[in-house]
């Protein structure tokens, strides 16, 4: 990196984080987490509401398109809070959305689009992955065809973030002249959005079917293949933060019951076996912080960045799933009841690791960055 | 009390004259599973270790994979084994080691052929790892005992007509010796039984509320204070049939493992040798377990059925978490999804197939349930290994004087 690697917060950094915490401390609740969790479109609407009323949906929007105007770091900061309550609100397929649409859209497009996503008024998500081991976002086999001056699209989208509460979908899509992303509302004729069971169900997902759809050229994006690697790499860079936050919950969750939860005579964080899984899972946790705001950071410098974003998504996944697994270990027979929240924070670390890209391919990326 | 095993070749000819007599007899294909159940527990072919006249045939148990191998390669009804896990599985062993003629005339083969259905009620809300710890008290009254308290994460409670209960009797005695045994009926007054739903969403196990439920005393099993030694027996047979059981080869989750590298199709060099790596994890335990089994003569499992229950446990977890890796983003989701619902065990059981998504989230319990790892690896570092036990601030106390938090 061109400069030191720093951590240090500015008091405004510092007190985003207590303000977002606060707020969600106040709004989470883990009943109807549950409830929502046997839906297929879990979304909690007041917290939603919430954000958007402190601007923090467009939170990386500059402020002339009606957003926060913040960096990465800021939105790591509310990431890593959403994570730590688990908080179901698509503000991740949002941020994507609308950072795909800062880098391929001309201005006009920005004006019209990023307003929606960042006012809260609709929800957007990235509409790119197509088979269970895609790796490459950028190719598709979506396509957008042009005849007689308008456009049309044809394909199917799987494994969509948050697309059953979408109204906004951002589509790749090949077109002769290259990829192209597309804006494409949800009640357009030839749309269909067919919910699928999430592992995590509170982060929803679906397959969404594009039939012939009519594309008005106005909404078509040229050139999006980088317009979409950014989104991920920004996605990958709060998905770590989020997984930090979630893990900071398991190591909470953790200590606290083994402080007193007697057995034998005493706390179980008294014998080894358990205080030993907090004190790895505390290490664990501790480095996944360290990534996942570096990674968030180290967006100035696309060197730095090409290493920071697929090492924080290696570090923090493995953090998390282990962190997540040891928790429902260290509560016992409670960890695994659908009324402790613990299996939440598995279901949410399992499904992390896996959207947006296998951790595999991440770490090919790493190597290739870092010279193995 | 079982008599010395008949062993060697007139052992063998028999067990296999008896099961030939009873396909003959009973053909799997045209005979209801419960009259050939009840058919097989007659011919001494239930536990053939047992006594005669109680499902058994006075053999080692060595021979129980013989008719377990045979009677599965003529497509007998073998589901009864899921369908009443806690009863075949465990209350049955309990029974044979510690109860009376009656008790084993009364109850074993109703077991059998799951006319009635068992459960295990040793947890409590503050006594898991430390069972010998409970609360639960039963108070004699004239040839009943009074029972109060509540057990939880009780299996199959909800469909169980018979419960095996410890209880305290004696909460001045020190922890261990106070205990006592009983068999009580679920299905009677004072039981209140409660589903527990799991990260699943179905609700395998219970919490079970004991109010002035009555057992009669020709229900206790063993001596009054003589509950922990009867608790063990159940565990040991517990952790034997979780973990000591010998699948076939490429079997169970491993199987799905294989399966879904298979259809994934990615070809991917570091899934390939992480796979062959488990999988060769997966075939030592299961060597293992045959090798004990072999070893077993004596009919009363030693604590070295603790090393598949532990193995077991770590593994599962390990190859369904790589599983669902495996599968790319198809992994994220649940194809099942989540409802809340009690369990059923039948045929459905065994013949439903679950997500490799759903083994992922269910194998997180096999660390946990009939003793988590932290405790198998005590027993192991301890009983078998011989090291030194950690400093115990609650033996020889009295239970009543026990800290807890
Ligand atoms: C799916 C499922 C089914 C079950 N079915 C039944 C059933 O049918 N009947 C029944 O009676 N019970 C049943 N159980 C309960 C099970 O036996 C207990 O959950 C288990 O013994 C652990 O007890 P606990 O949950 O109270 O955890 P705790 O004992 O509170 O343990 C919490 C943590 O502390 C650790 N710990 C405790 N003591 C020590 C120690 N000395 N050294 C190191 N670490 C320690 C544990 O390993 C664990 O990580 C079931 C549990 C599950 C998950």
């Amino acid at each position: 990196m061109a400069d030191a690697i720093t951590f240090a917060r500015t008091d405004e950094q510092n007190m985003l984080a207590s303000t977002v915490r606060e707020f969600l401390a106040a709004t989470v609740d883990y009943d109807a987490v549950r409830t929502m969790s046997t839906t297929d479109n879990a979304f909690d609407a007041a917290t939603w509401q919430g954000l958007a009323e402190m601007g923090l949906i467009g939170l990386h929007v500059p402020d002339q398109f009606g957003g926060a105007g913040f960096t990465a770091i800021e939105a790591g900061i509310v990431f890593e809070e959403l994570g730590h309550t688990l908080t179901a609100v698509p503000l991740l397929s949002c941020v994507m959305a609308s950072t795909a649409i800062l880098a391929a859209a001309n201005d006009e497009q920005k004006a019209r689009f990023l307003p929606w996503i960042a006012s809260g008024e609709k929800v957007a998500t990235l509409a790119v992955f197509e088979e269970s081991h895609d790796n490459d976002p950028t190719s598709s086999a979506t396509s957008l065809t042009q005849q007689d001056g308008s456009f049309t699209l044809s394909g199917t989208k799987r494994y969509v973030t948050d697309g059953p509460n979408a109204s906004l979908f951002l589509v790749s899509a090949s077109t002769p002249d290259g990829g192209a992303l597309v804006l494409v509302d949800s009640d357009s004729d030839g749309v269909e959005v067919i919910p699928t069971h999430a592992l995590d169900p509170t982060r929803p997902l679906a397959e969404v079917r594009f039939d012939h759809v009519s594309i008005v050229a106005a909404d078509v994006m040229q050139g999006a293949g980088s317009g979409i690697r950014t989104a991920i790499d920004m996605g990958v860079a709060c998905l770590a933060n989020e997984q930090v936050g979630g893990a900071q919950w398991c190591l909470e969750t953790s200590v606290e019951y083994a402080k007193t939860r007697f057995q034998f005579g005493r706390a179980i964080g008294s014998f080894q076996a358990v205080k030993h899984l907090c004190a790895d899972m505390l290490v664990a946790v501790e480095h996944a912080r360290s990534v996942a705001r570096h990674a968030a950071a180290s967006f100035d410098d696309p060197a730095e960045s090409a290493i920071a974003v697929p090492l924080a998504r290696s570090v923090c996944s493995d953090a998390f799933v282990t962190a997540a697994g040891d928790t429902i270990q260290i509560l016992g027979g409670i960890g695994f009841t659908w009324e402790h929240e613990a299996h939440l924070y598995l279901k949410r670390a399992k499904s992390a690791s896996i959207l947006l890209g296998s951790v595999y391919a991440y770490r090919d990326r790493l190597a290739d960055a870092v010279g193995i | 009390m079982t008599a010395s095993p008949i062993t060697g070749v007139d052992a063998e000819a028999r067990v296999n004259e008896a099961i030939d007599k009873l396909l003959a007899d009973h053909p799997p294909g045209s005979t209801e599973p419960k009259v050939f159940w009840g058919a097989q527990f007659d011919a001494g072919l239930a536990w053939v270790d047992f006594d005669e006249g109680y499902g058994g045939l006075g053999v080692s148990p060595r021979f129980r994979e013989l008719v377990t191998r045979r009677l599965n390669d003529a497509d007998a009804p073998m589901w009864n084994r899921v369908a009443n896990i806690l009863g075949i599985g465990m209350a049955a062993g309990v029974l044979q080691t510690h109860g009376t003629d009656e008790q084993k005339q009364r109850w074993l083969r109703p077991m059998f052929v799951v006319d009635e259905v068992w459960c295990q009620l040793f947890s409590e809300p503050g006594a898991g790892s430390d069972v010998a710890g409970l609360a639960t008290r039963a108070v004699r009254d004239g040839d009943e005992w009074i029972i109060n308290g509540q057990k939880v994460w009780t299996t199959l409670a909800h469909l169980a007509k018979w419960g095996m209960v410890v209880a305290r009797t004696d909460p001045q005695q020190p922890k261990h010796k106070g205990l006592t045994y009983f068999v009580v009926d679920m299905e009677g007054d004072g039981v209140d039984i409660r589903p527990l739903y799991q990260i699943t969403g179905e609700a395998e196990f219970n919490e079970v509320f004991f109010d002035d439920a009555r057992i009669p005393d020709a229900n206790r099993i063993d001596d009054v204070g003589a509950g922990w030694r009867v608790a063990m027996t159940t565990l040991m047979n517990e952790r034997v049939a979780i973990g000591g059981n010998t699948p076939p080869r490429s079997s169970g989750t491993i199987g799905i493992a294989m399966d879904t590298w298979k259809q994934s199709g990615s070809g991917d060099v570091g899934d390939r040798r992480e796979l062959a790596r488990l999988w060769g994890e997966v075939e030592a335990m299961r060597l293992t377990a045959i090798r004990a089994t072999e070893n077993m003569q004596a009919g009363v499992p030693g604590p070295e059925g603790s090393t598949g229950k532990l193995a077991w446990a770590d593994l599962n977890k390990e190859v369904t978490a790589f599983t669902v890796g495996m599968m790319g983003f198809e992994g994220a989701t649940i194809p099942e999804g989540y409802t809340l619902e009690p369990t059923v065990y039948d045929t459905r059981m065994t013949e439903r197939i679950l997500s490799p998504q759903r083994w992922f989230l269910r194998s997180r319990a096999n660390s946990i349930e009939g003793g988590t790892s932290e405790i198998m690896r005590n027993i192991l570092g301890e009983r078998v290994l011989g090291l030194p036990g950690e400093p115990r601030v609650d033996k020889n106390i009295p239970w009543s004087e026990v800290p807890r938090g």
